[in-house]
């Protein structure tokens, strides 16, 4: 079957569907829209999908492991907007970040914890515990929706550092996704994690610390969602809560699916995450540039996103053999 | 003699008992009706979210004084979510202790029609704030959009100056809400009667700080020369701030956006340069509006839906060269003030 010179269309799955269009759409709008393919616009595509980007390298991790966490958005909002009014409130420095840094890893052992030890589905206990985090930070520790950086707090400074004109979140999206590889590659934990993901009975059954390692896993979430927290805040000199009411958790498991990490676990990687970035960032920029209504930027999101799990149907064909127990 | 001495004294007496004891025996009737009225009449407000500084700016003057005329006053916190608002106002409505008046901050121009006259066949004046709805309410308080997208046009030409690239970008919020849709008509108006001047984009921020960052830094990109941008609302143009930071563009985009008046969110950022004009909503001003016509309606003895008054809030772009000790009311003061009555 295979002819020389065209690629093998058997072998393509979704992250192949997805590169490609990403790549298509990248030469398109390069050809046809003036100023695309400027080195400042190819960093401001990076650096747009950057937060998007670490808190999908998060949730990638929870997924792999056939688990998902929905409250990343809420850590992510809620202890930096903590964080900055304990701050503003005269709160020594290293004293706030401690606080902080014990309330994110005590909601991620709470996570972990339930979903391991206590066997209460992940798709509920983060939904919960995010609306818990929301609703406790917003009502009792912070006095309203934006919470501003303190003027020279090193937070605002952290947001206009730059490396050859290239911001730090870009650096910092890129380190994680490193870090994030070599875990996922090359550390024993790592690799169990697909294991426990594929198949968690039998993980199990051979040795593999399954419980300890999914609580290891929410705990990581919980601490990339701070990172992006810190990020978002550095860059606009505030944070605003009011991310948790928006589509940003949608599209953190969106990057991750899209680019192919299957919500049944055990499959995908920080390639994909990053296939998935590109495209939601090459197509939101493009679009931004045409100057598509909002509205419209949605539609076409969507019915993008929707074709390429249709293409991936028709040549992945799910059967009793390849589809498995918790397929979403 | 004796007998006229008498007369006198008993015109006198008269006299004073005819033009004095009215004030003595019979008060000014106006307090006690004004009493009878207002006591314990109850007022809601259902505004966007609890947690932003318009709606604690306004709850922090109405609660002054509906509680000083013996009223209730309650809020009720929909945070930013449509539905939550609407269950608030359908339990408000059917509650034992249903509100005399409900004040609406609708989040756009349809979601509460049928509520609100629901409101209204139940008894309830219904007053909208800050935002237009299709539907005649008892009262409209709050901005007229297009003549503040007017206010916001003329400061972005102003900004520009005459010999400037004469570009201007808009960071919208969205395509539902009425303040929006109403401030963009009224940017336009002012720019068709100055053609030279051009909107070269006009993308969404959906009302989000990093959304608004992420439009922007393209519209720059794309267009480096553009003097003005006019970012809908304060509460992102954060994010258009940070993209003119960014692009190492500071004081060569005049950046233009309108919020409530508060001193962190606007006269701060005036004062640093990060805005060049804020069209500013005189809070305490649009509040007293508000006290205003709830008292009037509560005394009209009108059933509700019966009148349909609109009272626009006077609007002006403020610019850092304006900007006084006043021009702003600062929500922690407010807090504080809150904090130490407790």
């Amino acid at each position: 079957m295979n002819t020389i010179g065209w690629p093998n269309f058997r072998s393509l799955n979704q992250e192949g569907i997805v590169f490609a269009i990403a790549v298509v759409l990248f030469v398109a709008a390069a050809i046809g829209l003036p100023g695309f393919i400027d080195p400042n616009n190819l960093v401001a595509i990076v650096r747009s999908v950057s937060v998007l980007g670490i808190l999908a390298l998060g949730m990638a991790v929870v997924i792999i492991g056939r688990g998902i966490d929905l409250s990343a958005v809420a850590i992510m909002a809620m202890s930096v907007a903590w964080y900055l009014q304990l701050l503003n409130s005269g709160t020594p420095d290293g004293l706030a970040f401690a606080y902080v840094l014990a309330g994110v890893l005590a909601i991620g052992l709470l996570n972990g914890f339930l979903v391991a030890y206590a066997d209460v589905p992940a798709i509920f206990v983060t939904l919960a515990t995010g609306s818990f985090v929301f609703g406790y930070v917003r009502s009792q520790l912070i006095t309203q929706d934006a919470v501003p950086v303190p003027q020279g707090h090193w937070v605002e400074l952290l947001g206009g550092l730059r490396f050859l004109d290239i911001p730090i979140e870009v650096f910092v999206f890129a380190g994680l996704a490193f870090l994030f590889f070599l875990f996922l590659r090359y550390t024993k934990w790592g690799r169990y994690i697909y294991f426990a993901g594929d198949n968690p009975a039998a993980a199990r059954n051979i040795g593999i610390p399954v419980r300890p390692m999914l609580v290891l896993r929410y705990v990581l979430s919980a601490l990339v969602a701070l990172i992006a927290g810190l990020l978002t805040a550095a860059s606009l000199h505030s944070i605003n809560t009011r991310v948790v009411n928006s589509t940003l958790l949608y599209d953190i498991v969106l990057v991750a699916v899209i680019g192919g990490i299957g919500l049944s676990g055990g499959r995908g990687g920080v390639r994909n995450v990053l296939v998935g970035a590109a495209l939601i960032g090459i197509l939101l920029n493009a679009m931004t540039i045409i100057d598509i209504p909002l509205l419209t930027q949605n539609l076409i999101k969507a019915a993008i996103l929707l074709g390429a799990i249709i293409v991936d149907g028709i040549i992945n064909p799910r059967d009793e053999q390849t589809a498995q127990q918790g397929d979403i | 003699m004796k007998f006229i001495r008498t007369l006198m004294a008993a015109a006198t007496a008269l006299a004073v008992t005819a033009f004095v004891a009215p004030t003595f025996a019979a008060d000014d009737p106006g307090p006690a009706a004004y009493a009878q009225a207002l006591k314990g009449k109850r007022v809601m407000l259902v505004p966007l979210a609890m947690g932003f500084d318009l709606a604690q700016g306004w709850a922090h003057y109405l609660k002054t004084e509906v509680e000083a005329w013996g009223g209730v006053f309650e809020t009720r916190d929909p945070n930013w979510v449509v539905d939550a608002g609407a269950q608030a106002i359908t339990d408000a409505i059917s509650s034992d202790t249903r509100p005399d008046v409900l004040i609406i901050h609708a989040p756009d121009l349809n979601s509460y029609s049928k509520l609100m006259k629901k409101a209204q066949a139940a008894g309830t004046y219904v007053i909208l704030v800050d935002n237009p709805a299709n539907f005649p309410a008892d009262a409209f308080i709050g901005s007229d959009w297009d003549r503040l997208g007017q206010l916001e046009a003329e400061a972005a030409i102003k900004g520009c100056g005459p010999n400037s690239s004469k570009k201007i970008g808009l960071v919208q919020g969205d395509q539902a809400n009425s303040s929006s849709l109403y401030q963009y008509a009224g940017i336009m108006k002012v720019l068709d009667k100055n053609p030279d001047f051009k909107v070269v984009a006009k993308p969404d921020s959906n009302w989000d700080a990093t959304a608004s960052r992420n439009v922007t830094t393209t519209m720059l990109q794309q267009n480096p020369d553009i003097c003005s941008i006019i970012d809908f609302w304060d509460g992102d143009a954060t994010g258009a701030s940070a993209a003119i930071r960014d692009a190492k563009l500071d004081g060569k985009v005049f950046l233009v956006t309108t919020g409530g008046g508060e001193k962190a969110a606007d006269c701060d950022k005036l004062q640093d340069g990060t805005y060049g004009a804020v069209v500013m909503t005189d809070l305490a001003r649009q509040s007293g509006d508000m006290n205003a016509i709830i008292k009037f309606l509560l005394q009209s003895g009108q059933p509700a839906g019966t009148s349909h008054t609109y009272i626009y809030t006077l609007e002006k772009a403020t610019t850092k060269a304006d900007l006084k000790p006043d021009s702003c009311w600062d929500l922690k003061a407010l807090q504080a003030q809150a904090a130490a009555a407790k």
